[in-house]
């Protein structure tokens, strides 16, 4: 399944870096601790997080993330976005809140 | 399989203290090089994830620190020493969930008590040297498969 396959299911908002959305999803992974997610998840997870700010961008990098999902509608300030769209990382909004999100995404993922 | 380079490939980065928006720059970097130089991809994420993390605990604690690595056909070492506060009971700190992290940094997710455990975790050797006042070392060595 890809990145793309979500988007209706999930009301997804693609916000950088498109191309990513053809990225193949291994699963999904839903923490709001950033170490947590670098020890946790696995590679090509997406990540289901509501933490906006600049760091997001090199924790999905540096785990090989397919892409993040930001809930609850939360807003993303620019320096974030052109982050995101430097290193290639796929940020997706959701005005669903996480718990929705991840009921959905495992319903389509398992 | 060794890597395939001709000698070791060696390097530095500096960390500045309290710049969380240069965060994972250095280990970006390391990551790149590794990629150049063909290395095995859980090596990489591996290394990768545990020189974050140690950025970070210079980024949250020190003043500044100074990271290093020898990429040799074997392995990768990464040395990181910082001046910063250090560290009482190094055994203390390696205990998942401990942290002295104070709230706004943990408001961003940081500081979960993980960074340590998640280094040692994500290398084969590991060592932690700190002396309060002066500051700290970790050796981190991942040996390529």
């Amino acid at each position: 399944m890809k990145l793309n396959d979500l988007v209706e299911e999930l009301s997804l908002e693609a916000k950088t870096f498109k191309e990513g959305l053809q990225n193949e999803i291994a699963g999904a992974y839903v923490s709001d601790l950033l170490s947590d997610v670098m020890g946790n998840s696995k590679k090509g997870d997406v990540w289901v997080t509501l933490q906006t700010h600049l760091n997001i961008v090199a924790v999905a990098g540096h785990a090989g993330l397919a892409g993040i999902i930001i809930v609850g509608g939360r807003q993303l300030q620019e320096a974030v976005l052109q982050k995101a769209e430097a290193e290639k990382i796929t940020i997706m909004s959701t005005p669903l809140s996480a718990f929705e999100t991840a009921g959905r995404l495992y319903k389509l993922l398992t | 399989m060794p890597l395939n380079i001709d000698e070791n490939i060696e390097g530095s980065f500096q960390v500045i203290g309290g710049n969380f928006d240069k965060a994972g720059e250095a280990s970006s970097q390391l990551k790149l090089k590794l990629f150049e130089v063909g290395a095995d991809e859980d090596v990489i994420r591996r290394a990768a994830i545990a020189t974050f993390e140690a950025e970070m605990n210079v980024i949250i604690y020190a003043a500044a620190g100074r990271l290093q690595y020898l990429i040799t056909p074997s392995y990768i070492e990464i040395r990181i020493e910082d001046m910063g506060p250090g560290i009482e009971d190094t055994d203390q700190a390696m205990q998942e969930g401990y942290s002295t992290a104070p709230d706004w940094v943990r408001e961003m997710g940081w500081g979960a008590g993980m960074g340590l455990p998640n280094m040692k975790k994500n290398s084969d050797k590991f060592k932690i040297d700190s002396i309060v006042g002066e500051g700290t070392t970790i050796e981190m060595i991942m040996n390529f498969p």
